[in-house]
C-alpha cells in the first residue's frame, strides 16, 4: 500500500468511525462522595474505532468517571451499556473481562517486579504454576506487532517512564482489551514521546481498538481525537462533538471553563538585580544511589524567575532538595546571596531567606491532621514572635496571624482550627504558597506549583509568584508543564538526565525547541537564541 | 457562644463514644470466657469486680494506688506515639527505673531526705530514660524497628533484675531469697492522706501529665515531636532535626515509664522482688493510652478506670470462681476495640470523603486523637 | 565431636519454633501485614497442643487441634486488620495480650492450679536409618522429632510457592503495591486475608511443638519472645524462606550455646547467659541491609477508594 493511499484509507476510517458501532454508552452516570458531587448525570457515548477526548479541568470528574467505567467506584446513579448490552461493572475484574483496558495517571505497576511479572499479575488464565518463559514469549510477540518493544525480564524500576507506558498498554492488551482508558498519557512524556504515543494509538485503532483519550491539554486532541466530550464541575459541557468541527483552541477552552478565559499570565518585563542564587558544578546522587545531578551550574538574580523545565524524574527533584539541604551534593558549591549554602542542613539554609513550595504539598507541605494554625508556624515555629522565652509557642499571636494570613492569600476555611486535611487541594496549595511568601523569602523554590489544580487557583498563584518576583526575590520555579514555565520564566533552563541541555530566554522559548532539549538532543539552533 | 457551646458538648460526647463502646463491647465479650471457664454468672462476676473497684472509699483509695503505675506507662506510650514511634518497652523501662531508684536507695541510707528522696526519683527516671534512649538510638543509626528492639529489651530488663537481686543488691538480712533490702525511709515517698493508701506519687503522677500536655502543646520542643509523628516528610522539610526528635520522645517515654517504677517500689512495694513485676504494667499502659487516644484527660481516666479493673480483679476472684485473668482478656478486647474502633463508625458521613482521600495512613490513624 | 554432635542437633530442634513460625509469617509478611502478635499465636497453639494431645492422647491429633485453634484466633487480627485495617501493631499487641489472657484462663480451667502437669503424648525422635548412622552430623541432623524435617523440608516448597506460582505472585505484588492489584482485579482483602490465615497455621505448629516436641507441658511463659524472633527472622532474613533459615538457625544456636556456656563456668552469671538470644535478636535487627525485600505497602492497610 503506498503511502498516498494510506492516507486516503486513514481518512475514509475516520469518517466512518464517527458513524460506527457504538461500543459504550453511559446513561446519567452519577457519582457523590459524602455530600461531594464528582460527577452528576453524565452521558458518554463512543464507537468503535475511535479516539474519544474527555475534556475537563483537573477535579472536573474524568477520572472519576472512569474510575466508575473501570470498576473502580460503584457508581451513586445511572447506567451503562457495553456492547448494546447493559452492564454493572463491580470491579476492575469484570471490567476487564469486558474488555476493558485503562491506563492510569499513575502506572500501576509494581517497581520490584520484572516486566513479564507485573504483565501477568492477576490475569486469569495463569495456570498454578506461573510458565513466565510461555509468557514473555507471546508478550515479545504483541509486542513487536504494536511496535512497543521492551525486555520483558527487566525490573519496571529500570524501565524509562515512557517504557513503562507502554507496558501499561501491553499488559491490557495482553487481557485481550477493546476499550482503552488513557488517563492524563502525555503528562510525563515529552513532547517527542507524545508523537510516539500517538502513532500508537493510531497503531492500535487500524487494529480496531477504541480510545477514550483523558486529557486537559487542548493541543493534544486537536491533533489525536475524532470526538470530544467535555465535562465541567462533573456535568457534561459537551457531548460527542466532533473535533473537525471545532475551530480552535479557544473554543474548547471555554467549555471547559466556562468562561471566556485568557491563558496567558500578565507578566512586565524583569528588572535583575544582584545575584540571589549562585550554583557551581552541583552534582548529586539519588536515593537509589545513582548519579541524579551531573555538573549543574546556574544563577538567578534579584527580580528574576528561572524556569527549570523537564521531564519529570530528570534531577529536578534532587536539584531542589540539594538547595534546601534535604540531601547532599557530591560535588560543587552552592551560594546564597553570597554566602555558602552547600551541605548545610535545611535549618541553616532556611535562614537565608529561603522559601520553598514543595513538589508534594500533602506530603511534604503540611501536615493534614493538624489544623490550620499548627500548620501556619511550621517553618517559623522556633523564633520570635511565634515562639517567645522559654521555648513557648505563643499561640494567641499565632491565632490572630493564622486568620490574617488566611483571608489575604484566599485560603477558603470554617476556620484556623479546621484540619488542613480538611480543605480542599487549591485551599490547601494557597495555605502553602501562603505561608511561604509570607515569610517575604530573598530566593523562592517553587515546584509544580499548580499541579493539580484548577484554572481559577493555578492563575492565582502564578499571579502571586510573578508579584513576588517583582518584589524582588529570586525565583527558581521547577514545572513538568512547559506552558507554565514558557509563561511565568525569564530565563528557562532544560534538565535531562541531570544535566542542563540548555538555557533559553523567555522570549526565544518555543515547544519545539524546548522538547528537544527535554528529549535530551542538543539543539544548535536552540541555544543560539 | 451558645453554638460553640454546643459544638462543644457534641464533641465532647462524640470523643466519648468510641471509648464507651469499645469498654462495652470488651466487657461483653469477656462475660463469655466467665461463663465457658468458671460457674460464676458473668453479672455476679463483675458486680464483684466493680463493688471491689468502686465501692467505697476504701476500694477507690486501692484503685488509685494501683491506677499510679498505669499513669506512668501510659505516658510513655503516648509519648513516643506522638512522635510516630512505637514504645512497646515501657515494661522494661519500668523495671529499670525501679532497679536504678532501689539502688539508689538503698545505697545511701546515711542522706537526709530531701537529698534522697529526689535523687531516688531521678535515678529512677534516668534509667528508664537510657533503657528508652538504646531503642531509639538502635532505631536512628541501624534502621532497627523498635517494635522487635523494645520487647527484646523487656525480657533483658527481666534478667537484669533476676541478677541484680540474687546479687549486687540482694537483702544480706534476708538470708538467700531473692530481693533487695527494704528502702529507707529517707527514700520512700509517703502517703497522700492519712489513713489512706494512696501515695505522693499520685500528685506526681499528674504533674507528670501536666507537663506532658504543656511540653506537647505549649513549647517548640513538642511541636517538632508531634510534626515528626505525624509527617516526618514535612518535619525535614520545616529543618527539624528528625534523628533527634525521635530520641528525645523515647528519652521523655523511657523516663516516664521509669519514674512510674520508681515509684511503686518507694512508695508501694518497699523493695525490689523478682515479683515486683507480676502486673504487666507496661502492656497494660499501652491499653491506658489507647483507650485515652494519647490525651492527657484521657490517660487519666482511662488510668483510673484500669486501676480499678486491676483492683477489683483480686475481689472478683477471691469472691467468686471467675479467674483475675479474665481481666487480661477484657483489657486485650479493649485495645483491639480501641485500635479498630471504625467497625463502630456510624453513618454520619461528616468528611468522611475527603479524609479517606486526602489524609495518609499515618495521619488517618491519629485522626481521633486531636484535641 | 560429641559435642559438636549434640550442639548440632539442639541447634537445629531449638531453631524449628522459629523456622515453623516465620515461615508462615514471612508469606503474609510479603503481603503487606506485620502481625507482632505472633507470639501470642504460638502461645495459643502451646496450649491448644497440649490440651489436644492430653484428651485425644495424640500428638498428631493434638497439632492438629493447635493449628485449627491458632488460625481461629489468627482470624481475629485478620479481622481486625486487614478488613477493619486498623493499625498492625496495636492489634498485633492486643492479639498478645489476648492470648496471654486466654491462656491463663483456660489453663487454669482445665488443668486447675496444680503443681504437676499432666502427662502428655508428645514428639520423640525418629531416627532415619542409614543417614543416622554417618559419623558426626548423622545424629545431628536424622535423630530429630518429625516437625524438625518438615520444617526444613518446607523451606524450597516455600521457596517455590513463593517465587514460582501464581498464588506468590500475587502475595508479593499486594505487598508493594495493593492498588495496582486492584486495578488488575485481585482482591487485596482476600489475598492478604488468606496469607493470615496461613501463617496461623504454622505458628500454631510452632506453638504446639514448642509445649510438646521441646516441652512436654504449658507454662504461661513457655513461649517467652519466640514469637518475637519470629517476626525478627523474617525481617533479617530479608523476606525469603532461605533466608528465614539462616535466621532461624542463627537464633537456634543461640539458644543451643546457653547450656554450653553455662557448663563452661567461665564465671558469667546466669541472667547474663539468658540474654544471649534476645541480644542476638537485637544485633541482627541493627545488621539487616537498608536495599531489602521489605514491601513497599509493609503495615500500610490498603483503603479502596
Amino acid at each position: 500500500m503506498s503511502e498516498m493511499n494510506q492516507e486516503v484509507s486513514v481518512n475514509e476510517v475516520k469518517e466512518d468511525r464517527v458513524a460506527g458501532k457504538e461500543i459504550l454508552r453511559m446513561v446519567n452516570v452519577s457519582k457523590h462522595f459524602a455530600q461531594v458531587v464528582a460527577n452528576k448525570d453524565v452521558n458518554l457515548t463512543v464507537v468503535e474505532g475511535e479516539v474519544h477526548a474527555l475534556l475537563g479541568e483537573n477535579g472536573a470528574g474524568k477520572s472519576t468517571l472512569m474510575n466508575v467505567l473501570y470498576g473502580l467506584y460503584a457508581p451513586s446513579a445511572g447506567e451503562v451499556y457495553y456492547k448494546g448490552e447493559k452492564v454493572e461493572i463491580h470491579s476492575p475484574g469484570q471490567a476487564i473481562n469486558l474488555g476493558i483496558g485503562m491506563v492510569h495517571q499513575h502506572f500501576m505497576l509494581i517497581p520490584a517486579l520484572s516486566a513479564i511479572e507485573n504483565v501477568v499479575l492477576g490475569y486469569e488464565g495463569n495456570g498454578t504454576v506461573l510458565d513466565l518463559k510461555a509468557a514473555a514469549k507471546t508478550f515479545s510477540d504483541m509486542s513487536k506487532q504494536y511496535g512497543m518493544a521492551i525486555d520483558p525480564w527487566m525490573r519496571v524500576e529500570q524501565l524509562s517512564v515512557g517504557q513503562q507506558q507502554r507496558l501499561e498498554i501491553l499488559k491490557a492488551l495482553y487481557r485481550d482489551a477493546e476499550l482503552l482508558i488513557l488517563d492524563e498519557p502525555t503528562a510525563v512524556l515529552t513532547p517527542q514521546e507524545v508523537e510516539n504515543l500517538f502513532d500508537i494509538i493510531r497503531q492500535l485503532t487500524k487494529e480496531g481498538k477504541t480510545i477514550i483519550f483523558i486529557s486537559h491539554k487542548l493541543n493534544e486532541i486537536m491533533t489525536i481525537c475524532d470526538r470530544c466530550t467535555v465535562l465541567r464541575n462533573g456535568r457534561v459541557a459537551a457531548e460527542g462533538l466532533p473535533v473537525k468541527d471545532i475551530k480552535n483552541a479557544n473554543q474548547l477552552a471555554e467549555l471547559m471553563v466556562g468562561q471566556t478565559v485568557n491563558l496567558k499570565t500578565d507578566k512586565s518585563v524583569a528588572k535583575p538585580g544582584e545575584v540571589v542564587l549562585q550554583v557551581k558544578n552541583v552534582s548529586a546522587l539519588n536515593d537509589r544511589k545513582l548519579q541524579a545531578l551531573n555538573d549543574v551550574s546556574f544563577e538567578i538574580r534579584a527580580g528574576e524567575i528561572l524556569g527549570v523545565a523537564g521531564v519529570d524524574g530528570n534531577g529536578q527533584s534532587e536539584l531542589v532538595k540539594v538547595l534546601t539541604g534535604l540531601i547532599p551534593a557530591s560535588e560543587g558549591q552552592v551560594r546564597i546571596s553570597g554566602v555558602d549554602c552547600i551541605n548545610k542542613s535545611p535549618k541553616q539554609i532556611l535562614e537565608h531567606g529561603v522559601s520553598h513550595i514543595p513538589e508534594d504539598r500533602q506530603k511534604m507541605g503540611m501536615i493534614a491532621a493538624m489544623n490550620l494554625r499548627e500548620n501556619i508556624c511550621l517553618m517559623e515555629y522556633d523564633r520570635m514572635p511565634y515562639s517567645g522565652k522559654g521555648g513557648l509557642l505563643r499561640w494567641s499571636w499565632i491565632d490572630e496571624h493564622s486568620r490574617e494570613l488566611c483571608s489575604k492569600y484566599q485560603v477558603r476555611t470554617p476556620g484556623v482550627q479546621e484540619l488542613a486535611g480538611n480543605l480542599s487541594g487549591g485551599n490547601q496549595q494557597k495555605l502553602v504558597v501562603g505561608r511561604e511568601l509570607d515569610r517575604e523569602p530573598k530566593l523562592l523554590i517553587a515546584v509544580h506549583p499548580s499541579r493539580g489544580l484548577d484554572i481559577g487557583a493555578t492563575k492565582y498563584i502564578q499571579s502571586r509568584i510573578v508579584e513576588e518576583r517583582d518584589r524582588g526575590a529570586a525565583v527558581l520555579l521547577v514545572s513538568t508543564e512547559l506552558d507554565e514555565v514558557m509563561d511565568l520564566s525569564d530565563r528557562i533552563i532544560v534538565l535531562y538526565e541531570g544535566e542542563i541541555m540548555g538555557t533559553i530566554e523567555q522570549k526565544d522559548a518555543d515547544r519545539n525547541a524546548l522538547g528537544l532539549l527535554m528529549a535530551g538532543i542538543k539543539n544548535n539552533e536552540a541555544q543560539a537564541g | 457562644m451558645k453554638h460553640s457551646l454546643s459544638t462543644k458538648v457534641t464533641n465532647f460526647v462524640r470523643n466519648l463514644y468510641y471509648p464507651i463502646v469499645a469498654i462495652v463491647a470488651s466487657l461483653l465479650l469477656g462475660s463469655l470466657v466467665i461463663i465457658a471457664t468458671s460457674t460464676t454468672s458473668p453479672i455476679d462476676a463483675y458486680r464483684s469486680l466493680f463493688v471491689g473497684a468502686f465501692g467505697g472509699l476504701r476500694q477507690f483509695d486501692e484503685t488509685l494506688l494501683k491506677a499510679i503505675p498505669f499513669i506512668f506507662t501510659a505516658l510513655s506510650f503516648a509519648m513516643a506515639k506522638r512522635c510516630g514511634i512505637i514504645n512497646l518497652g515501657a515494661e522494661g523501662q519500668f523495671a529499670i527505673g525501679a532497679l536504678m531508684g532501689t539502688i539508689v536507695g538503698v545505697s545511701f541510707p546515711n542522706l537526709p531526705l530531701y537529698l534522697h528522696l529526689p535523687l531516688t526519683l531521678i535515678a529512677g527516671f534516668l534509667g528508664g530514660a537510657l533503657f528508652g534512649l538504646i531503642p531509639a538510638v538502635l532505631k536512628v543509626q541501624f534502621g532497627a524497628s523498635e517494635l522487635i528492639t523494645t520487647i527484646m529489651l523487656n525480657y533483658i530488663a527481666k534478667e537484669l533484675i533476676s541478677y541484680f537481686v540474687n546479687g549486687p543488691i540482694m537483702d544480706s538480712a534476708s538470708s538467700s531469697y531473692p530481693q533487695s533490702a527494704p528502702i529507707p525511709e529517707t527514700a520512700r515517698l509517703g502517703r497522700l492522706i492519712p489513713g489512706m493508701r494512696v501515695h505522693w506519687g499520685l500528685v506526681l503522677a499528674l504533674l507528670a501529665v501536666l507537663f506532658y500536655y504543656v511540653y506537647l502543646w505549649k513549647t517548640k520542643g513538642g511541636y517538632e515531636l508531634r510534626v515528626v509523628g505525624l509527617n516526618p516528610h514535612a518535619g525535614s522539610y520545616a529543618g527539624m532535626n528528625i534523628k533527634r526528635s525521635i530520641i528525645r520522645s523515647m528519652i521523655f517515654a523511657g523516663g516516664f515509664a521509669g519514674l512510674g517504677g520508681c515509684i511503686e517500689i518507694i512508695a508501694v512495694q518497699g523493695r525490689l522482688m523478682m515479683t515486683s513485676f507480676a502486673v504487666s504494667y507496661g502492656f497494660t499502659g499501652i491499653a491506658v493510652a489507647l483507650l485515652g487516644s494519647n490525651n492527657p484527660v484521657g490517660i487519666v481516666v482511662a488510668g483510673l478506670l484500669f486501676g480499678g479493673l486491676q483492683n477489683g480483679a483480686l475481689k472478683m476472684q477471691a469472691m467468686t470462681t471467675a479467674s483475675s485473668s479474665v481481666v487480661l482478656v477484657v483489657q486485650a478486647l479493649v485495645i483491639l476495640f480501641v485500635a479498630g474502633r471504625l467497625m463502630f463508625r456510624l453513618r454520619t458521613g461528616r468528611y468522611l470523603k475527603q479524609r479517606t482521600l486526602a489524609i495518609p495512613p499515618v495521619a488517618m490513624d491519629e485522626r481521633g486523637e486531636q484535641r | 565431636m560429641q559435642g559438636i554432635t549434640s550442639f548440632l542437633q539442639a541447634t537445629l530442634r531449638l531453631a524449628t519454633p522459629t523456622l515453623l513460625a516465620s515461615l508462615g509469617i514471612v508469606f503474609s509478611e510479603r503481603a503487606g501485614i506485620v502481625n507482632i502478635g505472633t507470639e501470642g499465636m504460638m502461645l495459643i497453639g502451646a496450649l491448644a497442643g497440649v490440651m489436644g494431645s492430653y484428651y485425644t492422647g495424640s500428638v498428631i491429633l493434638g497439632t492438629l487441634i493447635a493449628m485449627l485453634v491458632t488460625v481461629l484466633f489468627v482470624s481475629i487480627f485478620g479481622f481486625f486488620t486487614v478488613i477493619i485495617k486498623a493499625d498492625q501493631t496495636v492489634i498485633g499487641t492486643g492479639m498478645n495480650i489476648l492470648a496471654a489472657g486466654l491462656t491463663i484462663t483456660a489453663n487454669r480451667a482445665v488443668f486447675g492450679a496444680s503443681t504437676s502437669p499432666p502427662s502428655i503424648d508428645v514428639f520423640d525422635s525418629w531416627r532415619i536409618p542409614l543417614l543416622a548412622d554417618i559419623p558426626v552430623i548423622g545424629p545431628a541432623l536424622f535423630n530429630q522429632p518429625i516437625p524438625v524435617y518438615l520444617a526444613f523440608l518446607f523451606v524450597p516448597i516455600a521457596g517455590f510457592i513463593m517465587f514460582r506460582t501464581n498464588t506468590g505472585l500475587k502475595l508479593r505484588a499486594v505487598g508493594e503495591n495493593p492498588r495496582a492489584c486492584d486495578t488488575v482485579g485481585i482482591s487485596v482483602t482476600k489475598v492478604r486475608f488468606l496469607a493470615v490465615l496461613y501463617s496461623g497455621v504454622l505458628a500454631g505448629f510452632a506453638g504446639a511443638f514448642v509445649s510438646m516436641g521441646q516441652m512436654s507441658f504449658f507454662t504461661e511463659g513457655i513461649i517467652s519472645g519466640g514469637g518475637f524472633m519470629a517476626v525478627a527472622a523474617v525481617v533479617f532474613g530479608n523476606y525469603t524462606p532461605r533466608g528465614v533459615m539462616f535466621s532461624s538457625l542463627v537464633f537456634g544456636a543461640a539458644y543451643a550455646l546457653m547450656p554450653r556456656i553455662q557448663a563452661a563456668s567461665m564465671g558469667i552469671p546466669g541472667q547474663f547467659i539468658l540474654m544471649l538470644p534476645y541480644l542476638i535478636t537485637i544485633i541482627a535487627l541493627c545488621l539487616v541491609i537498608r536495599r531489602s525485600n521489605r514491601p513497599t505497602s509493609s503495615a500500610v492497610p490498603y483503603i479502596k477508594e
